[in-house]
């Protein structure tokens, strides 16, 4: 891990050094600029993406984050994954399929390496929105001020690492400087982002990578509230059904009402 | 009244009764289909259907006349090494017993023999009185004292006096009418016992 | 003496069980005082349909709540844990979930349409002050349940929510900050609030609820319903003794309010089954996360139902003063049977006036409502604090318009067009 990070540190140090002259690129439309626009678009009723994603989000993220209110049994049976399916691709080695989901990595040791423990991820779609989730995964760059070699556009700071990195490769984010009006009235200068540059390719292509992206916040959607699907089904027939009790009632109410003059 | 209202025979009671009949008939099928829910979120939840998934007992120390126990389903299960003579002095039971053949009594049907069991040598019941419910004694000693010279090892419950013998039977003269229950079972291996699945073949 | 001379005796008629029943129970007599006996108005109209559905709503609160005590388990530690277990392992544990989370949001929507009702026809004069003081004893004691009811979650709005509520008690001169103590049970919103905010949400207030809803509808039984016309159709008697413009309650509203209890299921239930949390409102996604005592959500803001008086809380620069007056704008109600001296009850009948100033406050009561839920910046304090004087302005405009205005003359017997 921390060999990656070196090696990426050093490549764009490098590359850093060629471009950091090039500040005033000023309005090239590069990739980005509308990042605060892009939207999950995800179906949880698509259940291929659903499990895709859950094969993503335990190959990439259950090393740190756990989702501690779902078990491997109910992945199985809301994602149509038959058992010994289920056991070879998702089942870490010794857990039972009744098990809640979670994660090796030891908490207090996780506090002491990110300075913050790995967040659960069971709610985190209902607590932050799965378009937030996927400006998240898309918009880490390379920031050599930062102990992970990373910075977010959508959450500055962040104490995660890019763990997708090796499928989405590294880019860097080029800032303009621009002229706003502060709290006091006078002009400052702030940074503002205009768009990304790639850095070093991953093994994904930018296409592939976003699809892999979009599965796994579909998952994570899923994960937030496994019921929703039926949730929505049902809801159907009882809106059905209860239109048809209104319309009785009200022909009831009509035949009574003729009294009343 | 007479002026809001119109008078009696303007009404069309046919109508109204059918109209009333269908008004409250969806209501009566609505007023069902919203208990549904209610009365299901009683039923075991995942959690406790997760954690009453089949046990497994290694009862490779377990020697012939030793008993030990295991929790399945929150209910405590005993397994009992059967010794030779334990086998043997079941028959001789079976005119003082109430159901031998285990006919009203709850168990698989490989239990559904005078062992009780799939094999002589292990018994497996749930421990809990076919009476009221308290956990039975493990009486084994034939002869023993308080229960009489007569006998011949098994089951004593101390709540109300029931007695079973080295198969789970009930004996007469106690206050519970059947066999204790023999719950579904199967070995895994030799040495394993897994309690809650009719074919240990593909247990978790 | 034999023969049958008297009317068909309901003996003759009816089951020996109805009988044996009747001599124990005043079940004939409940009924035909209380159901086919009383005469309500016959011009009833759309803003009469909410207190049956408020009754409504009070039974599935009710019903819904019992069965999520069942699961639920209060705590610090184990409350946020055993809603996400409501939600995703006993059987059908969400749906519950929605219903009493959606139920309590439209509780308060019907509740609000209830009480503007009252303001439109002025429910609220002689002889239902009574009656008005019950409701507003109903609304109170509603407030209280659902702001303990939002903090047994135990998400970070919840704990947020309640630290900044608990606070207000606070600003009460000299036994502030002492009671804010022992309001909490502890330092600081902690284990000891959730408790016993659980025992009073689940058992207390539905109590005292249950009492106040019950000698809400005795009160109204004894004086009768007022009606959009605001005139006392006891007044008006027909031969029988029967007001002229009264119709049975049974059969004619028991069906009508029917009709109404199924469309208003209808929009519940798309909301329950395709938007529960409608888009924060009714779930606010802050909760989605357990309490954090080190990390405050970025707007902390009540449910919608009480950010009207939030927002007047905020506008005054002062703590003090802004609780005061925050405490002012729900009880100044009490007093309205005495505040508005006008001689006709109906808007229907007074002058426009009286319409606008009604209209005026309606709309700020839902501006101060939107504002409550933003950030208190910028326009949004400015405009906050102009409808919360507007707001007032209502209370006392009340008292002073009818000495300037000419109000037509409320007819002699209802309007009533067939439907």
């Amino acid at each position: 891990m921390r060999t990656k990070y070196a090696l990426a540190l050093a490549l764009l140090m490098v590359s850093g050094a060629a471009f950091s002259a090039e500040e005033g690129h000023g309005e090239a439309t590069g990739y980005g600029h509308d990042w605060q626009q892009w939207q999950a678009a995800n179906e949880v009723s698509n259940i291929a993406s659903l499990q895709r994603g859950a094969r993503n989000f335990m190959s990439y993220c259950q090393g740190c984050h756990a989702l501690k209110y779902l078990r491997y049994s109910r992945l199985g049976d809301d994602l149509v994954i038959p058992p010994e399916q289920l056991e070879k691709f998702l089942l870490p080695p010794g857990e039972r399929a009744s098990n809640y989901i979670l994660t090796s990595m030891p908490q207090a040791d996780a506090e002491a390496w990110f300075g913050k423990a790995p967040p659960d991820l069971s709610l985190i779609a209902r607590a932050r929105g799965v378009d937030y989730l996927y400006q998240f995964l898309k918009t880490f760059y390379v920031d050599p001020t930062k102990a992970t070699g990373v910075n977010n556009l959508r959450l500055d700071s962040t104490a995660m690492p890019h763990a997708l990195s090796s499928l989405e490769g590294l880019k860097r984010a080029v800032f303009r400087d621009v002229e706003q009006q502060g709290a006091d009235g006078a002009m400052i200068r702030v940074k503002e982002f205009a768009h990304f540059e790639p850095v070093a390719p991953g093994s994904l292509s930018a296409a592939d990578y976003d699809a892999f992206v979009r599965d796994l916040v579909n998952f994570l959607d899923y994960v937030s509230e496994p019921t929703q699907a039926a949730r929505r089904a049902l809801g159907v027939w009882v809106v059905l059904f209860l239109l048809l009790f209104t319309w009785f009632a009200w022909s009831l109410k009509k035949e009574y009402w003729k009294d009343v003059h | 009244m007479a002026e809001v209202l119109n008078a009696e025979d303007d009404v069309d009671l046919s109508r109204r009764k059918f109209l009333t009949t269908a008004t409250v008939a969806t209501g009566a099928v609505g007023a069902a289909f919203v208990a549904v829910p209610f009365i299901a979120s009683w039923s075991p939840s995942e959690r406790a259907r997760a954690l009453g998934l089949p046990t497994e007992v290694d009862v490779s120390k377990l020697e012939p006349g030793m008993m030990t126990t295991a929790t399945w389903r929150k209910q405590r299960i005993y397994i009992v090494r059967r010794t030779p003579e334990m086998v043997a002095s079941l028959a001789k039971a079976d005119s003082s017993l109430k159901d031998p053949q285990s006919e009203d009594s709850e168990q698989p049907e490989y239990a559904k023999n005078e062992m009780r069991a799939r094999n002589a040598d292990y018994l497996v019941l749930i421990g809990n009185c076919t009476h009221l419910g308290c956990l039975p004694k493990a009486r084994f000693e034939a002869g023993q004292p308080e229960l009489g010279a007569n006998w011949p090892g098994g089951f004593f419950c101390p709540c109300h006096g029931s007695r079973f013998d080295l198969a789970g039977r009930v004996f007469e003269g106690s206050p519970a009418s059947v066999n204790l229950r023999v719950p579904p079972y199967d070995f895994a291996n030799d040495h394993t016992l897994v309690i809650g699945v009719d074919s240990a073949k593909g247990a978790a | 003496m034999g023969t049958a001379a008297q009317s068909p005796a309901p003996t003759q008629k009816r089951g020996a069980f109805a009988t044996w029943l009747n001599k124990r129970l005043p079940v004939d007599e409940f009924v035909s005082t209380q159901l086919t006996g009383y005469f309500a108005p016959k011009n009833f109209n759309f803003w009469y349909y909410f207190g049956v559905l408020a009754l409504v709503m009070l039974v599935l609160q009710l019903v819904t709540g019992i069965f999520l005590t069942m699961f639920y388990k209060p705590g610090e530690a184990t409350a946020f844990d055993s809603v996400e277990f409501i939600m995703r392992e006993v059987k059908f544990g969400w749906l519950i979930r929605y219903l009493h989370s959606t139920g309590a949001s439209f509780f308060f929507i019907v509740v609000y349409l209830h009480m503007f009702r009252a303001l439109l026809y002025g429910s609220y004069k002689y002889p239902r002050e009574l009656l008005w003081i019950f409701g507003m004893l109903v609304y109170l004691a509603l407030m209280a349940e659902a702001f303990m009811g939002y903090v047994l979650p135990w998400g970070n709005m919840s704990f947020w929510g309640a630290q900044v509520i608990v606070n207000l008690f606070g600003t009460i001169p000299g036994i502030g900050p002492g009671l804010v103590e022992w309001i909490r049970g502890d330092y600081g919103i902690a284990d000891a609030t959730l408790n016993r905010f659980f025992a009073l949400h689940v058992v207390a207030i539905p109590l005292a609820l249950l009492l106040l809803v019950v000698l809400h509808l005795v009160a109204l039984r004894h004086s009768g319903s007022n009606n959009p016309d605001g005139i006392e159709i006891k007044e008006r008697v027909g031969p029988t003794g029967k007001p002229l413009d009264g119709i049975p309650f049974h059969p004619y509203y028991t069906v009508k309010d029917l009709v109404s209890v199924g469309v208003f299921f209808v929009l519940f239930a798309i909301v329950v089954f395709f938007v529960p949390t409608l888009g924060g409102l009714f779930l606010e996604t802050p909760n989605f996360e357990p309490a954090n005592p080190a990390s405050t959500p970025d707007h902390i803001a009540p449910t919608w139902y009480f950010t009207p008086y939030y927002a007047i809380l905020r506008a005054v620069p002062d703590q003090r003063l802004g609780a005061l007056l925050m405490a002012l704008s729900v009880v100044i109600f009490l007093f309205l049977p005495w505040l508005d001296k006008s001689p006709v009850k109906s808007m229907r009948y007074r002058g426009w006036l009286s319409r606008a100033n009604l209209g005026v406050f309606a709309v700020s009561f839902l501006v101060l409502m939107y504002l409550g839920l933003q950030p208190a910046e910028g326009l949004y304090v400015i405009l906050a604090r102009i409808f919360t004087v507007l707001y007032f302005a209502y209370f006392v405009l009340l008292f002073f318009i009818p000495k300037f205005e000419t109000c037509a003359t409320p007819p002699e017997r209802v309007r009533f067009h067939a439907h």
